[in-house]
């Protein structure tokens, strides 16, 4: 039987947070994602809130109904159980349209230009250079070009968190503002430290911003297709693909959303986290011809 | 059959027990900040405990009642008057259609709930009937009370009469100065011993950035953190951490300077460390600080936080029995 390895703490009396690893790793995110799945499943009486993080989780739970201690033994009981199980998900994969370098973000961030590292630079020529790509042009590149993992929704109500799917050393990594904006456009395409971010609300946020998606994420009155089983787009665990769009195609896809007819691309989609460590390159150009049929 | 808001106050806003589930997805809890007073209005107008009611905060608004209706008003000492005339507060008592209910400033306490017989009755949205503000849904359209809005009231219950009196010794107390309960815990070993000390030493007063998300205290020393190369993906500032999941009442302290309390409309996470949390028996006692109320952190164990918790349901019971 496998150790518990994680760090259990109690948040007071109604919470138990799991830390796997202090760093970002996608090896941390699947072992939450395999362990809150399996506490989901058991349907534990007194459980109110099962989150799932980067490289963490947390549960909410009634001590009324089971104690703290009891509850962070089943926790440590399900690490044990899930142990080094083959990592692999049924998820899908989904093609996010942005408009990168867009008027509202352009707009935006020079609005708040004295709370950014590189007041002379934009968002993405600050990103492009510390990142150490030749053009905005060949970092945008990059930012589409391979598949992001959607390793937690929150913050605010249906926010993803994206992880790029890519070796370490090839992940875009930038600071965020020195201090954060109180205005950010909703549906902005951001990155800060590791990750990236599509703010599903308009207000305050700290990530550069590289572009806006017309493709509406978090919509409580559920018009489009895609927020038929719920108003939050985004879950854990799902794989995203950005696609580069002009303003042409920006301004007719938002005509759809306005009429209630735009629908994004989504294909199902299993993904396994060994057979993606082995080689990332060539696993996530499978992930591209299953999402666009080929 | 309804109520119309006539001014409306600050941050006037329909909130229930709440909405849990949904957290996972960033939706937070919601729901009234004072739940012990919140559900003692209820009880005194003959609700169901958990039935919506109007939370009024630091500045209550002006309502106009189309409809003779039985009222009560709790937490923050507000009086109510009615047509001028004043009317008890921890008491229910009857207003006929026409009549306009204001209220005094607050001497003492943050948040007022008015519970109307019948309930507040706004949709169901994810089984609450609570507002919940950076996402625009439930309560009244999703937003704070604005003038003119016309709030249905449900159908009261055969229990609603006037006069049903909350015992003195069960209304919320409402100090200026008070002890919140905390669990040390989830990246507390990331601040030095020292500033642990100091955290619990000092006095702490409640600054102006203080609401349903979170409440930021001030004037206490500020922490040092434990020397370490910054985690791959963490942030650069030694309180970042690889974004993770918030409790309720979790005390993140952004930059070490002025620690925040996140309470029921909760950013569901971020990349601050949090240091500690506070018990769920305290909670309440938080949405009742006004801005520069003075906390002190007192550290406790889980023994305690859930001894606490047992003494504040059977407060609630005592409640129940004396409204029955």
């Amino acid at each position: 039987m496998a150790a518990a390895t994680a760090r259990y703490s109690f948040g007071a009396d109604e919470h138990v947070f799991v830390e796997f690893s202090e760093d970002m790793s996608l090896e941390s995110f699947f072992k939450g994602m395999a362990i809150t799945d399996a506490l989901a499943k058991r349907k534990v009486p007194g459980v109110t809130e099962i989150c799932p993080a980067n490289a963490s989780y947390l549960v909410r739970f009634d001590p009324d109904v089971i104690h703290p201690n009891e509850m962070m033994k089943l926790l440590q009981q399900l690490e044990r159980d899930v142990g080094n199980a083959e990592l692999e998900v049924a998820t899908r994969i989904i093609e996010v349209p942005v408009y990168y370098d867009d008027p509202w973000t352009h707009e935006t961030l020079m609005r708040f230009r004295e709370r950014h590292q590189d007041p002379k630079a934009t968002d993405l020529e600050y990103s492009a250079r510390v990142n150490g790509y030749a053009s905005v042009d060949a970092f945008i590149d990059a930012h589409a070009g391979s598949p992001w993992f959607v390793s937690m929704v929150g913050f605010v109500a249906g926010l993803p968190f994206l992880f790029q799917m890519v070796e370490r050393a090839k992940q875009i990594e930038t600071p965020k503002y020195l201090r954060p904006r109180t205005d950010t456009p909703k549906l902005t395409i951001g990155h800060g430290g590791c990750f990236g971010a599509i703010y599903s609300v308009r207000g305050a946020g700290g990530y550069q911003m590289y572009g806006i998606t017309p493709a509406p994420i978090f919509d409580p009155a559920q018009k489009l297709p895609y927020f038929r089983e719920f108003m939050c787009f985004f879950k854990p665990g799902d794989i995203v693909k950005y696609r580069k769009i002009d303003r042409a195609e920006y301004d007719r896809m938002n005509a759809q959303v306005e009429a209630g007819t735009y629908d994004l691309r989504i294909r199902p989609v299993s993904f396994s986290l060994k057979k993606f460590l082995a080689d990332p390159a060539a696993y996530n150009r499978k992930l591209e011809e299953t999402l666009y049929d080929r | 059959m309804t109520v119309e808001i006539v001014k409306p106050g600050l941050a006037t806003t329909i909130q229930d027990a709440g909405r849990p589930g949904y957290y996972n997805v960033g939706i937070p809890l919601s729901g009234a900040l004072d739940q012990y007073s919140f559900r003692c209005a209820n009880l005194l107008v003959g609700n169901d405990e958990n039935a919506a009611v109007i939370e009024c905060t630091l500045l209550a608004p002006e309502l106009l009642f189309n409809v003779a209706a039985i009222v009560a008003v709790t937490g923050a000492d507000a009086t109510p008057r009615v047509n001028g005339t004043t009317a008890p507060r921890n008491e229910s008592f009857a207003v006929q259609a026409g009549d306009k209910v204001t209220f005094d400033f607050m001497r003492l306490g943050a948040r007022a709930y008015v519970a109307v017989a019948g309930g507040i009755d706004v949709p169901v949205i994810l089984g609450s009937r609570s507002t919940y503000g950076l996402g625009a849904f439930g309560g009244f359209q999703g937003r704070k009370l604005a003038v003119g809005d016309k709030l249905p009231i449900g159908k009261p219950s055969a229990a609603a009469k006037a006069g049903r009196q909350l015992p003195a010794e069960l209304a919320m107390p409402l100090p200026k100065e008070t002890e919140l309960r905390v669990v040390p815990g989830l990246y507390f070993h990331r601040i030095t011993e020292a500033s642990a000390d100091n955290f619990f030493a000092d006095t702490w007063a409640v600054a102006p950035e203080a609401d349903r998300i979170g409440y930021r205290y001030k004037q206490g020393r500020p922490l040092q953190w434990r020397d370490r190369k910054q985690p791959f993906g963490a942030g650069s500032d030694p309180s970042n951490i690889v974004d993770a999941g918030y409790p309720y009442g979790s005390i993140q302290v952004p930059g070490g300077v002025e620690p925040i309390i996140l309470h029921r409309d909760a950013v569901s996470g971020g990349g601050y460390a949090m240091i500690g949390t506070i018990i769920s028996a305290d909670m309440d006692k938080i949405a009742q600080m006004q801005p520069n109320y003075k906390a002190r952190f007192v550290r406790v164990d889980m023994d305690a936080a859930l001894a606490a918790r047992a003494e504040y349901k059977a407060r609630l019971d005592r409640v129940r029995k004396a409204l029955a």
